[in-house]
């Protein structure tokens, strides 16, 4: 097992955790603006994470044209990912707001 | 690797399973519109992950584009059509702007 | 020059698509490239000149990409502590923010950028204002500092 497989393995392992995290968060939180804050975070870096591990695991059966060409491909998804991912959890957030939904807000003699 | 990978496109299987429960139960159209597109993102990384068992990433990888492209348009396309609804609840008041701000 | 620069990006993408370097399929490249181009020359930029100070902007906008990750894998940690607590410590508003930027671009990447860092999602923008649902009051208050909207000010030069 050579270096660059160790490293994607420890960078996919992370993003599996992050895509954990935010589907906990898609089912546990109480509305969906905060379930939006859950999976739009959570899944941008999850799904950045992985991509950035298999590139990094392509380029480990030797610098040739068609594996750099795979790599660049990878990431060029990961940063289309990073741009659209907010821009969608924003849209769907507004469409949320247009459509009146009530944000929930903690009780406040929960507070007390 | 081969197996790592395929362990990995099982986990991320089953949290798109989970994913689902929210899509058929979540109490309001937004709800599932969220966990859709939740389910998309996986999606793009575990065909990646198919490419890679099957050693075909290179065909791969533009199904995996093209899936992140439709899924990022799709969800677009959806909330754009909510946006000029004025209320999805019968009875409830639209929220007014200073009324979310205060 | 627009029609260069969108020539040029489109150019680019489909060399890097395509991955094929004979003269078949880069003549194929070059007839669409110049359709798409003639087309919507006016979607990738709205602007009709360039300045020099822009190539300054594209390099210190690479400089603020890892200040935006720190942020990015701090804000994951926050969020996963917050989901795996078995309690859920979270206090929900919203809150106005007013800013002062005024280019298309540097709004857009403030409000990208609110929406990855820790605890808060950008809702509307309403002209100089946006909407900020935030999970807990300690983001709200690292919001107000405003030390985010100082550095992409900084980045596309509008700082005075």
């Amino acid at each position: 097992m050579s270096i660059l497989e160790i490293i994607s393995i420890l960078f996919i392992l992370g993003g599996v955790f992050f895509f954990f995290t935010a589907t906990v968060g898609l089912i546990r939180m109480p509305d969906y603006y905060c379930r939006m804050q859950a999976t739009g975070k959570g899944d941008t870096l999850g799904a950045f994470l992985c991509l950035m591990g298999l590139a990094i695991y392509n380029l480990d059966g030797g610098l040739s044209f068609g594996t750099v060409l795979v790599s660049t491909k990878i990431m060029f998804i990961a940063i289309f990912i990073f741009i659209a991912n907010p821009t969608a959890t924003h849209a769907i957030t507004k469409a949320g707001f247009d459509c009146s939904v009530k944000p929930w807000t903690k009780k406040k003699e929960v507070q007390q | 690797m081969i197996s790592f990978f395929l362990w990995i496109g099982m986990s991320l299987g089953l949290l798109v399973l989970v994913c689902l429960y929210r899509a058929i139960q979540g109490p309001t159209i937004m709800d599932r519109i969220v966990s859709v597109s939740v389910i998309g993102t996986k999606t793009t990384v575990i065909l990646l992950l198919i490419g890679f068992i099957y050693d075909r990433a290179d065909m791969f990888i533009d199904i995996s584009m093209g899936y992140a492209i439709l899924n990022f348009i799709g969800t677009l396309a959806i909330s754009k059509f909510f946006f000029s609804r004025k209320s999805i609840i019968p009875g409830s008041k639209h929220l007014k702007q200073g009324e979310a701000s205060k | 020059m627009r029609y260069a620069i969108t020539f040029i990006v489109l150019f680019v993408n489909w060399i890097i698509w395509s991955g094929l370097l004979d003269a078949f399929h880069l003549s194929l490249g070059v007839i669409s490239c110049l359709l798409v181009t003639f087309m919507s020359h006016d979607l990738l930029f709205k602007r009709t000149e360039f300045r020099a100070g822009d190539i300054a902007e594209i390099f210190r906008f690479i400089m603020y990409i890892p200040w935006l990750m720190y942020q990015i894998i701090l804000s994951n940690i926050h969020v996963a502590k917050i989901v795996l607590n078995p309690a859920m410590p979270i206090d929900p508003e919203v809150v106005s923010y007013k800013h002062n930027l005024k280019k298309d671009v540097s709004i857009m990447t403030f409000a990208n950028s609110i929406t990855l860092t820790p605890g808060t999602i950008t809702a509307e923008i309403v002209d100089g204002e946006f909407l900020v649902h935030c999970l807990d009051k300690k983001v709200t208050d690292d919001l107000n500092t405003g030390e985010m909207e100082d550095r992409i000010a900084h980045v596309f030069a509008e700082d005075k």
